[in-house]
């Protein structure tokens, strides 16, 4: 057993970035013990998917209308189902996780206990969130190759926005996260209210315009809409203005540094309170 | 090493610490003793710099934790009052991912994680689960972890709460070891026993403020006789009974299941008690604890709650 007196003898602190680092490694770990169900997850969700609905469903429209924006079903859901993806394994890894380091476990709570601050802790959580985000989309995305829903051409426009909507989507819901006390239906809530009428109302199995206009301002807000559109114009050409796309850009951009922002302070808060 | 005036933290109108000083000094053992609600836990998230005082000066290792937090924790180990291990990372995981949060090397946390099993007695769960551990053991572990940055100053919150008694003279002998090679300790407690096992110097806190402090044996001397009668005559007797035992001890008190007698000759005012009459249906000669001056400075007794 050895113990020092002196103040210098360790490092001080540690640079915001390299703290916030310390916590994704963690974050790594934690995830590698449930690295089994990620992967099954990750791929048995996209492979059920597209032998029901895409080659299922597809088969009815192709026969009977030719396909949808002049290209192949499945080609017009890849995009939207990879987007999908990105944005539930996004929440996942938000959610969980503070969760179980503000209420279950008090994790972040340990965590403030030493040089770490709030905002790193919140920085780390979102960037391992990020690395899930980009394993997810990609094992997707290879899955929609097999599948011929995607060219191999698509790999980076398609990876890179949907995994742009999936990490700002759980910046947001990292915020929102942080500000809950009572994780009673909490998990379910956000999965049925928000998830589901989500993937439902974006326009992710037909065109939002073919939706009542009643309804397609579910679709405006939805940042699974806004990554679809990007997809789709990058992927297979869609017809989209420069400028929607940089207003679908711009949308994810601030709903991911507003929930950034937001988080990061009320972890601080909570954590020194 | 710590030093503290006019400590103030206040939720709301309610002062859950209201206007302390105090002071610990290298190499120390400090203690906190109070009942529970008495404002330790937020005095300790003070120390710890997890917690921003409402007023006063607060100054750790020289700093104030308001501006240099992260620095100060740095050189800080916490144990909390309940542990906050994860339970899904094994003992050994849950040691290296807490040095790693310090910014500490990989070479130098497997080193450090060998000596922090031996002094936790866990050299045998390495591998095991936190779950797969006895309140002891994550308890001990929860310590350990704190060490794990070869802290200047170990905060620790009700260390042996909740553990079996065999348990907490395993901990306190560690504790002891630490005291030993050097470390500062601050402790809180509610129990007068741990607070007179571990502590040089403690302050006894009520209702969020200091009510005294010295070391254990000068606070005994100080507030209560050298020993106390303990006399039971059933709780509806007993208040009857004290009313007559006027010049017998120093004092006495009367708690709701016996009667306190402090003296300087705990046998001879027994058999006093006696020769007056009165047949306690049992009776206890014992030295003054801490116990017995938080009575007496309160009024209310430590496991009052």
């Amino acid at each position: 057993m050895t113990t020092s007196t002196g103040l210098a003898s360790r490092p001080a602190r540690h640079s915001a970035w390299r703290g916030a680092l310390r916590v994704t490694e963690y974050r790594l770990r934690n995830m590698w013990k449930w690295r089994n169900s990620i992967i099954a997850f990750g791929l048995g969700n996209p492979v059920l998917f597209l032998a029901s609905v895409g080659l299922g469903v597809g088969l009815l429209v192709d026969q009977n209308s030719g396909g949808v924006d002049g290209v192949p079903y499945l080609v017009f859901l890849a995009p939207a189902l990879l987007a999908a993806a990105a944005i539930q394994s996004g929440q996942d890894e938000v959610t969980f996780p503070t969760l179980a380091g503000f209420i279950w476990q008090k994790l972040f709570f340990a965590m403030r206990a030493t040089s770490l601050t709030g905002a790193q802790i919140a920085d780390g959580v979102l960037l391992a969130a990020a690395v899930r985000v980009v394993f997810t989309t990609a094992a997707y995305w290879l899955v929609l190759l097999l599948f011929g829903a995607v060219e191999w051409t698509t790999a980076l426009p398609l990876v890179a926005t949907s995994t742009y909507a999936g990490v700002c989507w759980a910046a947001l819901m990292l915020a929102i996260s942080a500000n809950v006390t009572n994780e009673d239906g909490f998990l379910a809530f956000t999965w049925r209210l928000v998830i589901m009428p989500m993937f439902l109302f974006s326009g992710t199995f037909y065109p939002l315009s073919s939706l009542p206009l009643a309804l397609q301002w579910i679709g405006w807000i939805s940042p699974l809409w806004h990554a679809t559109q990007l997809g789709r114009w990058l992927s297979y050409g869609m017809p989209l203005e420069p400028w929607q796309a940089a207003v679908s850009v711009a949308y994810l951009l601030a709903m991911g540094v507003l929930g950034l922002v937001v988080a990061r302070r009320r972890f601080e808060r909570r954590l020194t309170a | 090493m710590i030093r503290a005036q006019s400590l103030t933290k206040v939720y709301g109108d309610f002062a859950a610490v209201d206007s302390i000083d105090f002071h610990v000094e290298q190499g120390e053992s400090f203690g906190i003793l109070g009942p529970n609600g008495a404002g330790k836990s937020t005095t300790m998230r003070m120390l710890g710099a997890t917690l921003q005082r409402t007023s006063g000066d607060l100054s750790i290792l020289g700093r104030d934790p308001s501006r240099d937090g992260p620095t100060i924790r740095a050189h800080l180990g916490v144990v909390p009052q309940q542990d906050n291990l994860d339970t899904e990372l094994t003992v050994s995981e849950n040691l290296y991912t807490y040095g790693r949060y310090f910014g500490l090397p990989r070479a130098y946390l497997h080193a450090r994680i060998d000596e922090l099993l031996a002094f936790a007695q866990l050299e045998d769960k390495r591998e095991a689960k936190v779950d797969a551990l006895s309140g002891g053991m994550k308890r001990r572990l929860t310590i350990a972890r704190g060490l794990v940055n070869e802290p200047t100053i170990l905060l620790l919150d009700e260390p042996t709460t909740g553990l079996d008694p065999q348990a907490r003279h395993v901990l306190w002998d560690r504790l002891f070891r630490l005291k030993e090679a050097g470390v500062t300790l601050v402790v809180t407690t509610h129990y007068m026993d741990e607070a007179e096992q571990l502590c040089d110097r403690l302050v006894v806190m009520d209702a969020g403020r200091i009510v005294a402090e010295g070391s254990p044996l000068g606070l005994i001397r100080e507030h209560s006789s050298r020993e106390v009668v303990e006399v039971r005559f059933g709780s509806d007797r007993n208040a009857e009974v004290a009313g007559q035992l006027d010049g017998i001890g120093e004092r006495r008190e009367v708690l709701p299941d016996r009667i306190l007698v402090y003296t300087d000759a705990g046998e001879a005012d027994l058999q006093a008690i006696v020769a007056r009459g009165f047949m306690p249906m049992t009776s206890l000669v014992r030295r003054a604890s801490l116990e017995d001056v938080f009575l007496r400075l309160t009024g209310r007794s430590l496991a009052d709650e």
